[in-house]
């Protein structure tokens, strides 16, 4: 081990949240370049994040989950010892041992060992197939066992039992939940909350018991176990789960006469220093004012205060934390502020309740009905923020504090206002970041989340604060009157919508010109695909042309989306999600020669997957040779019409659908705009087609067609307007050409259609007076613009298999003719998909 | 030092990515034409974000004066001179010295 016999020696044991977040301290402070810091983890990765320990299951790694890495220690003069446990502290020699049986002393020695899982002594408990859930460890074993299991069983229904029971149901398993308590989360939630959060959970198929003690775990006959409860049921299951509660893990402290709490936990006083005075406790193994904290925002404040005190800093005190909760368990959203239980002596109640979606909401008041003492939130967790405000600041509440759960008319929940948040508002718990901690970073110049971001490290925890730290922000800016910058980024000091014009009035036809004219330096990957969209969107020129190829993102640039694994996707369009029997037969030929996983897309046509660089070109040579073209999945353009069978099958059909959608598709296909357009077409007012979430929707009526603007789905669903009715096919395509043509010349850079409209000044009755009125006198150069695009429609693809110099581009390597060795696939119902890193370690081991 | 050769520069287009394979190791090569001669960077092809080889295909540019390549996949920046990530001061790249003779492009391993 490095040794520096001349500086003192601060030892962690203990490298998880807690243990990490002191060493930052230390090194934020510089302090580790005064001290020779030694740290010691009992498991063998680096700090992670074991509040996102669920991820592991949904695509991250260990390494995506980490904290930091070994290098950053190293830089930072902090010595890691992994894979290490400490066994023993002899304090009267002030010094540890390790379990190699090493002795290291230290001058000041910090614990922070967090807790471990409660397993409940249940005969039949240490059985196979029998797990915890806390380390990566633990997530492993669990997962190599789901795989030959049908059925899991949670033990515990709090806040990590739940979270569990999600990772089992993602697992692919059927899934139990069986809690001792009368309701599921006990600890956050009254009665009624409990009983409609198993409501909602029963609803998504995980079954959940309640008030029931299991006696004894044995073999089962249909699965691996046999649980037998107490009221003489049993269930049968063939994973055991245990989350019933966390114990401090206070083994070192106990074995070394340290004083401890009556139900375990290493007693600290203010400043986190345990009975013996160079000795400190962080984190859950930590009890403080008979509390042990369960949550890992109290564990930083711990390890602030400690690290403040260890340097002699002497500035700080831990004076307990507010354990304020808000989760989406399973799906369902559930907060729990302050008093939930209402135990408080005097306090009064009130309680919304919605057995149709599925709403509980309680606050607690104080008994004069002033201060908020606690709450209870189930199916909705838009009102936590602002009632958390009400209570962490002691604002008075309004005169009928019901309003702040009853549903507003317009749905949203009445937000308080930033204004009236006091500058000690606790706006993120996890970095302790108050609203005065905010506006002094913007005083200091910051002029957006991201810079505060960076300053005071809120939002960078759980991320529960993020919208809060967003609107204190914009309202401390406008308030000190900074503009917030349009700019599209730091080369053109204009917003898309400037660049639109300079480039359609000067007929600017290159980037490079439009840089030298109005630009500065070389761009960057905003404002080049940006302005190569409105290149394309004006001019139509080829968008792998000499002068634009360098421009395009890379689905642009090989005419194909980009996957995770760095292979492609091909999407050859299908109009109207119409397509014959050969059509399908070639496509399925293509895919079964190259090996490519196929799917069915939500835009009604077929995707396949895992196509090489060098492959590209080959597939869309055979795909256009059976007659298909380039379906534009990679480019901000039209996408699909998606169509419903019409009146031409369907019973209830007034209009050709199908014909309509396959017309509209082969019009504005290969349009370009500010972000994807996509549109659909039903036969009657039944709308299979969805037509009312798309930016441009048609329904047929008796008398021709009802047009719908500005829908969408995806990330913030938006129903579509309905603009005008009963159109005739003429009057219907002139108002499309003319919406889609002043949407793609006056939006901003990736702002879909409902954005755009949400923000146009005027709103509906503004756009229908353009349109429809011709209020601007802009009808007739819209619809010229939109029939040059109509009229310049190439496939790029046929044009690029034409092109020699640029299919030079589809090689893997400039200088061999290798393939890319990361590109692995396994095999999943029956069909190839990107091997997962573990996997890849496993396929070379086995290669090797 | 060692120069291997890879291509001629023509194969590589002003502000466009290109990868090669050097001793097993991907390569991803920017070509930036300035007024008065071709600069060529050389930087490893391995997104570290996304876990996939795939820098060779993002967009070239620039952020206050550093010449920087765009992920393709999650949009991180890297330094096209010395490797640094942007967005994440602990993340380096390795990074390759290049030369340009008679229009021939090497790169220096060792
Ligand atoms: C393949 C497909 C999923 C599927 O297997 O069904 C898909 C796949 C992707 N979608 Fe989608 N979306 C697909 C239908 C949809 C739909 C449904 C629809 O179109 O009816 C929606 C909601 C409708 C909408 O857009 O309003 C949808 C909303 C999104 C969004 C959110 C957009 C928004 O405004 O909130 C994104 C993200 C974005 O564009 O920024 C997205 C982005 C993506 C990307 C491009 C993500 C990416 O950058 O890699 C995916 C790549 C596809 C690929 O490689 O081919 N996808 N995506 C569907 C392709 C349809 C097609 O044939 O072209
Ligand atoms: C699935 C899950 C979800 C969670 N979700 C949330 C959430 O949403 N919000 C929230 O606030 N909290 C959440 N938590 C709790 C949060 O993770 C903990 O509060 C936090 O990790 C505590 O940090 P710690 O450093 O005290 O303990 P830990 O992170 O447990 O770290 C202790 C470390 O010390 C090591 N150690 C113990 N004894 C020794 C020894 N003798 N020698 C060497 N090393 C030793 C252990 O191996 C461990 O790595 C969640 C926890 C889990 C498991
Ligand atoms: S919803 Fe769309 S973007 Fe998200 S994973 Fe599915 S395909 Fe990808
Ligand atoms: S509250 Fe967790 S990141 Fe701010």
């Amino acid at each position: 081990m490095t040794t520096n016999q001349n500086k003192p020696r601060i030892v962690v044991v203990g490298n998880g949240m807690v243990g990490h977040h002191f060493i930052e301290q230390l090194i934020q402070s510089g302090a580790n370049q005064a001290f020779d810091v030694q740290v010691f983890g009992e498991e063998k990765y680096i700090a992670y994040d074991r509040v996102h320990l669920s991820e592991y299951f949904t695509g991250k790694n260990a390494e995506d989950l980490s904290l930091t890495t070994s290098e950053f220690y190293k830089d930072n003069n902090i010595d890691f010892h992994a894979n290490t446990k400490v066994v023993a502290i002899d304090t009267p020699a002030n010094s540890i041992r390790l379990d190699d049986c090493t002795q290291v002393d230290y001058d000041k020695l910090i614990l922070a060992t967090g807790s471990y899982p409660f397993v409940p002594p249940i005969p039949g408990h240490k059985r196979d197939n029998t797990f915890v859930y806390r380390t990566f460890d633990d997530l492993d074993a669990m997962r190599e066992c789901a795989k030959d299991c049908k059925t899991g069983t949670v033990v515990g229904g709090g806040l990590l039992g739940l979270e569990a029971a999600n990772a089992l149901k993602n697992l692919g398993l059927e899934t139990q939940v069986v809690e001792f308590a009368p309701r599921l989360m006990p600890v956050q939630l009254d009665e009624t909350g409990g009983a409609m959060l198993k409501d909602m959970i029963e609803g998504i198929g995980v079954d959940v018991y309640t008030a029931t003690a299991t006696n004894e775990i044995v073999d089962g006959e249909a699965a691996f176990h046999r649980m037998n409860f107490a009221d003489g049921s049993h269930l049968e299951t063939d994973l055991i789960l245990f989350s019933a509660g966390i114990r401090p893990q206070d083994e070192l402290a106990r074995s070394s006469g340290l004083s401890l709490g009556e139900r375990g936990g290493i007693e600290i006083n203010n400043v986190c220093q345990t009975s013996v005075d160079n000795i400190y406790a962080i984190g859950e193994c930590a009890l403080w004012n008979g509390k042990i904290f369960g949550l890992v925002a109290p564990g930083y404040t711990m390890a602030k205060v400690a690290a403040d005190h260890v340097i002699g800093n002497n500035s700080l005190a831990f004076e307990g934390a507010d354990m304020s909760t808000k989760l989406k368990l399973l799906g369902c959203d559930v907060g729990s502020i302050g008093d939930a239980h209402q135990a408080t002596q005097g306090a009064k109640s009130f309680v919304y309740q919605d057995e149709l979606s599925n709403a509980y909401r309680k606050i607690v008041v104080s008994e004069d009905g002033s201060k908020l003492l606690g709450a209870v939130l189930v199916g909705d967790n838009s009102y936590y923020d602002t009632l958390l405000q009400y209570y962490l600041n002691g604002i008075d509440l309004p005169k009928e504090p019901q309003g702040l759960i009853l549903p507003a008319s317009d749905g949203a929940p009445a937000a308080l206002g930033v204004d009236a948040l006091p500058d000690t508002a606790s706006i993120c718990s996890c970095h302790n970041v108050t609203k005065a901690d905010i506006n002094a970073a913007v005083a200091d110049g910051a002029t957006g989340v991201a810079d505060v971001k960076g300053i005071t490290k809120a939002a960078t925890g759980c991320g529960g604060c993020a919208a809060l730290l967003k609107k204190v922000v914009d309202n401390e800016l406008l308030a000190l009157g900074i503009e917030v910058s349009t700019d599209i980024c730091e080369h053109f000091a204009y917003t898309r919508q400037d660049l639109f014009n300079l480039i359609k009035v000067e007929g600017i036809k290159t980037f490079a010109e439009l840089l030298d004219k109005h630009g500065k330096g070389k761009g960057c990957d905003i404002c080049k695909p940006a302005v190569g969209s409105i290149l394309a969107s004006v001019w139509n020129d080829y968008v792998l042309g000499k002068e634009h190829v360098a421009l395009q993102d890379t689905n642009d640039r090989y005419l194909a989306n980009m996957q995770k694994d760095g292979t492609y996707s091909v999407v050859p369009r299908i109009p109207g999600g119409e397509i014959t029997p050969d059509g399908l037969i070639a496509i399925g030929d293509v895919a079964k020669r190259y090996n490519l996983y196929t799917k069915i897309t939500g835009g009604q046509r077929i995707d396949l997957f895992g196509a090489t660089l060098p492959q590209l070109p080959k597939i869309w040579s055979e795909l256009i040779d059976a007659g298909f073209e380039t379906g534009q999945a990679y480019g901000k353009s039209v996408r699909t019409v998606k169509s419903c069978v019409g009146s031409t099958w369907c019973r209830y059909g007034v209009n050709d659908s199908v014909g309509m959608a396959i017309y509209i598709e082969n019009r504005y296909k290969g349009l370009r705009g500010p972000h994807k357009i996509k549109f659909a077409v039903s036969g009657c007012t039944r709308e299979c087609a969805e037509a009312q979430s798309k930016d441009i929707g048609v329904i047929a009526t008796e008398n021709g067609w009802n047009l719908y603007v500005c829908g969408n789905g995806g990330m913030k669903p938006r129903h579509a307007d309905l603009f005008a009715t009963d159109l005739t096919d003429e009057e219907l395509i002139r108002y499309i050409d003319r919406v889609l043509m002043l949407y793609v010349k006056t939006a901003d850079r990736l702002q879909r259609t409902a954005t755009w409209m949400d923000n146009l000044e005027g709103g509906l009755d503004y756009l229908k007076d353009v349109i429809i009125e011709d209020s601007l006198d802009l009808g007739a150069e819209l619809e010229a613009q939109m029939q040059h695009i109509v009229d310049t429609f190439q496939c790029e693809w046929t044009t690029t298999l034409k092109d020699e110099k640029a299919l030079k581009k589809f090689r893997q390597f400039v200088n061999a003719d290798e393939e890319d060795n990361n590109v692995v696939f396994v095999e999943e119902r029956g069909q190839i998909r990107p091997a997962t890193e573990s996997e890849k370690y496993e396929l070379i081991a086995k290669a090797v | 030092m060692n120069w291997k050769y890879i291509c001629h520069q023509d194969e590589l287009e002003n502000e466009i990515g290109t990868a090669a394979l050097v001793n097993g190791q991907q390569i991803a090569l920017f070509r930036i034409d300035e007024a008065e001669h071709i600069k060529i960077f050389a930087l490893s092809n391995w997104d570290p974000f996304g876990k996939a080889n795939v820098l060779s295909r993002g967009i070239v540019g620039d952020l206050n004066g550093q010449p920087v390549i765009a992920s393709p996949l999650y949009k991180q920046h890297f330094n096209l001179e010395n490797g640094h990530c942007l967005e994440d001061e602990n993340c380096i790249l390795p990074t390759w010295q290049t030369k340009i003779e008679n229009g021939d492009v090497f790169v220096a391993v060792n």
